[in-house]
Formats: C-alpha cells, structure tokens, sequence
C-alpha cells in the first residue's frame, strides 16, 4: 500500500475523528455504561440505585436458570456454527468444481448475507408456521405434529436453521476463496499420488482450508451468541416457555422487560468478555497458523 | 518401468485445436525429452499422458496396456510439477510418504523407501521440514523424491527446472539425468530450453504447434533437422537461412546476389526455390563465398560471435575461433558439407543426393 505523509498532525486526526466518534459513541460509551451499571443495583422502583460491588455478578453466575441459558446458548451457538459451516463447505465445493474465476458471479452469492434478521425469521415463519407455512402444514398432514410456538425442541430447530441459513453464505464467499487459492496443481499431484476425491478432499483440501474454517467458526460463533438476536425475537421470543431464550436474549428480557439493569448489565459484560476471549484466541491463532 | 506408446493424440479445448496427432514410442528406460516454443502444447501433451487432461482423439499405452481412459490414479505414473506442488501443510517426510500410504504400503517399508530416496537426493536431514522451510533447490529435490519413492512405471517432468537459478539448474540436470540412469524409469520431460533437451534426452520431440515436427537423438536433429523450424530452434546461435535457386542441375544454388553456392548433392530440379541452412559455427574466413559487413562482434572468450548484413540486407551470424574481430567488411565461405537445404515453400528438409 502507499503510504502517505501529511505535514502536520490536524488533518490525519480530522479525518480519524469520524470513526473515533462513532466507536467512542456506539461503543466505548454504552459499553462503559454497562460496565458501570453493572456494579449498581436500582430500588424495585428505578428510583435509586446503589453500590454492590461484584454481587450482580454473583447472582447471575449462580442462577440456575442463567446456567440453563448458558448451557443453551452452547448448544445452540454450536449447532448454528457447525450446521451454517457444513452446508457452506459443501456447497463451497460444489461450486468450486464449476466456477473457477467466476468472479461477479461469487459475489452475487453473497447476497443473502444481506437479508436483515427481521426478514429472515419471516420467511422461515413462513415456510414453517402450523398454519400458514408450506412445511408445517405439510408436517401437520403427513401426522408429525409440528407446532413450534408450543414444543419447545422445535422451536429450537426452527430457531437454529434460520440463524444458520442467514449465516450460509457468508461462510460460502469464504470458503469458496479458499479453496480457489489451493495451486490446482497441488490437487493434481495428490490425483497423480493416486487419491481418490475423497482422500484429497480430508488429507489435502481440508487440511489446507483449517485456517479459514477456524477464523469462520470464531465469526460464527460470535454471530450465534449476538447477532441471532433479531432472529430469536421475531420468531420465538424466547418462548415456549424459556426453550429459545439465549444469554443475549435474556439480557433483553432482564434489561429491557423485567427492569433489571444491574443484572442485565452485568450479564452483557460477561458476553462482552467471552467475545473478546473469542477473538484473542482466534489473532493467536490466525497469526501463528495463516502461512504455510 | 515401461514402454509408453501414443497414438495420434489430438487435443482440443472447444473449438482451438492444441494438439494435431502426435505419436510417440518410447521404449522401456528411455529418456524423452519434449521441446519447443511456449505454447505448443507440451505441458497439454504430458497431462494427457498422466490422465489429467482427456484426449480428444488418439491412445495412451503404457506398458503395454491401454490406459486412456483410466483416472491418473490408476495409471501408475509419477509427476514433477513446474512449482513443485508439494503439500504445503506435510513435512517433507508426509510429502513422500503420501502416495505410498495411499497405496496401503506397510509402515516399515515406507519409512525405508522414503528414507533411501531422501538419502539419494542429499534430503535425508530435511524429513522433518516443511516446504516453506526449503529452498528452491530443495524443494525440486523433494518433488523428485516423492516421484521416485513411488517406484511408478512412468516419470514425467514439466519443466521441473524452470524455477532455479542458472547454476543449480545445471547441477539439477546432470542429477536427473544420473537419477534417471540408475534408476531406468521411462521418462518424459518436457522444456523450452533447448540445451536442457540437448543433454537430457535419449530422444528429443521438437513440438511446433501442435505437432511433432521431429523425434529424433540429439546428435541426429542437430545434424540433420526435419525442417526449417527445428533448424532455427536447436543450435545457438541459430541457424542462417538464405534463399537461393538451384541450377547447374540441381547441385548449385544462386544466391540473390549472384554468388554460387556449390551443394554437397542434388537437391532438386533447376529453378527450385531452395533455403540454404548454415550453423553459424560453419561459417569459415575465405573468399568466395558471402561478403558480409559485421556490424557487432561478441567476444566469448576462445571465440566469438558475428552479427552482421549481406549485401541484400538479411542478417548473418557467424561463429568464429579468436577473441579479437574488426568490425566492417568480411569474407566467409561455405563448406558445401555443412550446409543444409531445404524446400522454400514447405520449409521440409532436402536430403542431398550425391
Ligand atoms: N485448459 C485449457 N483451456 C483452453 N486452452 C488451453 C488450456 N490449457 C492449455 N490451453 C492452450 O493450449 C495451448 C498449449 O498449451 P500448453 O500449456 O500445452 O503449452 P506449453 O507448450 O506447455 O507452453 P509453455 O512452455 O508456456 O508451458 C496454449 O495455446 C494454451 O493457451
Ligand atoms: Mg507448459
């Protein structure tokens, strides 16, 4: 890249101050607010609120319904990153066989990602709701009682594939440029060593994809725990009973519904502190294993 | 160890024909080497040995058997690409066991085979390596190893070294050639370089778009080339071509200038339109012959090399013993033995009768 010297120092903070408004507002501030509420706790009327230390956290961290979100969240993340891998390595190498170079057409398959979660959760209602859905009536008539509104383990489901379909295609762009950027001659010695295509698929390919695939997993991860929240909301709110409710979907209903700020607050820092975690084992990662 | 036997191999990639019936039969041990100008279909020639690329028209035989439509696979043959193409994420070690293991070859056996084949390239310390931890040179010796281990009926080369610097492709080349004697595996090997093909090959295949222009020794496509391009193409400097007519029964050429060349032989009726082929080494002081004007003389030492313009204007390149040339007129003979001769409009060799 070029570099560019400016005389002075006005304009390169100038033109730097934009996003650092923008990070310090969206950010940086709500952020801090977090961190600071989440060691208050407000009277039953929102009136008053006074210093309590790290008894937020204590309470939440030995909640048993929070564990029980938690444990959820797990389950849930896990399912939505491996489900929306999965199905884009497959057609990732689907597509790789036909489109070598193809790339407005790579792009154009990217759109999905742009599908807000609203509207995800809208189409996929529409596809499997009991009565106006074309699946959850077909369901209903071929005798598997499907109702997600009232069976907690389908709703789940329904909540992960539509998390995990929005994910698919982002996951695709990327899968679909690493595997462009194996030599085809490598492939081509390993066909000559004589591997079959799924023996090089899992000792070639794969193995020369793992650095993609780690660094979409963390994303996916990420997207799971925070991101799926438009999703959760507009299909499930949580419900039935707590069967869809995630970490980040509770802190809605503690922070926004029940009042709760000090919990709530204190509960977003502890997602906050996972996602870091998240992210600085993936730049360790990344750094160490990027070059082969 | 095999023979190998194409049969009019045609090639197209939709409507452009690439290869337009080659054949080729390469006897067991033997050391092919395939050159010509960027282009030709060289590389599209060797792919399709190795299955990689299907053939439109025409058969692959190895050993005896017909493997034209067997997967590369199944074709028992090894490959040694221009970049290498080792498998960035395996040691050097994986790297050569990896087709062994494939092949459900015993733990113990494959450690002795990688390591015998390490020994012999001078790889034996870099097992543990990963190919980005190697140099170029070690590299290509590590794709080497990972062809020999394998034992396969078939080596194939595509410019395997390309890659390296001048010296170490020197060195390369007389251990592959060394190699390859030890071993006795039919080889195919394809370059551009003409003195790579020269010191390499049994047999060279000089390629011109598409087709084989001449299978033949080294010694007997310098000596006599098939035609107008393998002459220009084998020999540096190339070859001089003039343009002359025959006369005096078919044993003299007239030159555009009026001079006379006297032919080792009869090369056709009078008034055939001729090419008269010299190497430029040929080319001896004397009067009677071209009157050049030099116009740059490149010392090399013991010798030199002449650039310079007949009077008609064509250029000439002669090659002559002594470091110290003048610039200007000069006086060159032909030696009707050197010459060669070919047919103006087909550029086909004539062979001279005496
Ligand atoms: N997959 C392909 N699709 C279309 N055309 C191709 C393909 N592969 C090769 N060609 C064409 O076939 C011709 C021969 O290619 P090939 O790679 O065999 O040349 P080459 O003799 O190996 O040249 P080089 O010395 O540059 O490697 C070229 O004109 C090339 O453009
Ligand atoms: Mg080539």
């Amino acid at each position: 890249m070029r570099k560019v010297h400016f005389k002075g120092i006005a304009l390169p903070y100038l033109l730097l101050l934009p996003q650092l408004v923008i990070t310090g507002l969206f950010f940086f501030w709500p952020a801090g607010m977090a961190v600071y509420q989440s060691f208050l706790r407000e009277d039953a009327f929102g009136l008053s609120s006074q210093f309590v230390g790290w008894e937020n956290y204590a309470d939440v961290l030995s909640d048993p319904t929070w564990l029980e979100s938690a444990a959820r969240t797990g389950v849930f993340s896990v399912s939505v990153a491996v489900l929306a891998l999965g199905v884009a390595l497959f057609l990732a190498v689907q597509a790789d066989k036909h489109i070598r170079g193809a790339d407005t057409y790579k792009t154009l398959l990217i759109w999905p990602y742009a599908v807000a979660p609203a509207l995800a959760a809208v189409l996929w209602l529409f596809m499997f709701h009991p009565n106006i859905g074309i699946f959850g009536r077909m369901l209903n008539a071929l005798g598997i009682p499907w109702d997600y509104r009232l069976n907690g383990g389908q709703a789940l489901t329904l909540v992960i594939l539509a998390s995990a379909w929005k994910q698919v295609s982002y996951n695709f762009i990327f899968f679909l440029a690493g595997l462009q950027s194996i030599p085809r001659a490598v492939l081509e010695a390993a066909a000559i060593d004589g591997a079959s295509p799924m023996r090089r698929f899992w000792t070639v390919v794969f193995p020369l994809l793992s650095p993609t695939a780690f660094f979409l997993l963390v994303v996916n991860l990420v997207y799971a725990f925070f991101d799926t929240f438009g999703v959760i909301h507009s299909l499930t709110q949580g419900g039935p009973g707590k069967s869809t409710e995630t970490l980040i979907y509770r802190v809605y209903t503690d922070g926004v519904m029940n009042l709760n700020l000090g919990s709530s607050a204190a509960q977003s820092v502890i997602l906050m502190i996972i996602v870091v975690v998240l992210t600085a084992v993936q730049f360790r990662y990344v750094e160490r294993k990027v070059h082969y | 160890m095999a023979t190998l036997y194409l049969q009019d191999i045609r090639k197209s990639f939709g409507p452009t024909q690439v290869l337009h019936g080659v054949s080729l039969d390469v006897a067991d041990g033997e050391m092919i080497v395939i050159v010509g100008a960027s282009g030709c279909g060289k590389s599209t020639l060797l792919r399709i040995v190795a299955g990689l690329e299907t053939q439109t028209s025409g058969q692959v035989v190895i050993g005896g058997q017909d493997v034209s439509g067997l997967e590369p696979a199944d074709r028992d043959v090894a490959m040694v690409f221009q970049n290498y193409a080792l498998y960035p994420h395996m040691s050097v070690f994986g790297n050569m066991a990896y087709g062994l293991k494939i092949r459900g070859v015993p733990k113990a056996e494959i450690e002795r085979r990688v390591k015998e084949a390490a020994e012999l390239l001078g790889i034996g310390a870099l097992l543990e390596r990963r190919p980005r931890q190697l140099s170029g040179g070690q590299r290509q010796r590590v794709a080497m190893g990972r062809a020999i281990v394998r034992e396969p009926k078939l080596f194939l080369f595509d410019e395997p070294l390309s890659n390296l610097d001048a010296k170490l492709r020197v060195q390369m080349r007389a251990e592959i050639r060394r190699l390859q004697r030890r071993l006795g595996v039919t080889s195919l090997f394809v370059t551009h370089d003409q003195v790579e093909a020269m010191t390499l090959g049994d047999r060279l295949v000089v390629m011109h778009g598409g087709h084989a222009a001449q299978i033949a020794t080294p010694m007997e496509i310098w000596a006599k080339p098939a035609d107008t391009y393998v002459a220009g193409f084998i020999g540096s400097p190339a070859m001089n071509f003039l343009r002359g007519t025959l006369s005096h029964g078919g044993v003299v050429a007239t030159l555009p200038g009026g001079v006379s060349v006297p032919l080792p032989g009869r090369a056709g009726a009078d008034g055939n339109e001729v090419l008269i082929g010299i190497r430029p080494e040929h080319l001896r002081p004397g009067v009677g012959g071209l009157s050049p004007v030099i116009e740059l003389v490149e010392p090399l030492g013991s010798e030199s090399v002449l650039h310079g313009r007949l009077p008609d204007g064509s250029p000439l390149t002669a090659r002559l013993p002594g470091a110290v040339h003048p610039e200007g007129a000069l006086a060159l003979t032909l030696p009707p033995e050197s010459l060669h001769v070919f047919d103006a409009g087909s550029g086909k060799r004539i062979e001279a009768v005496a």
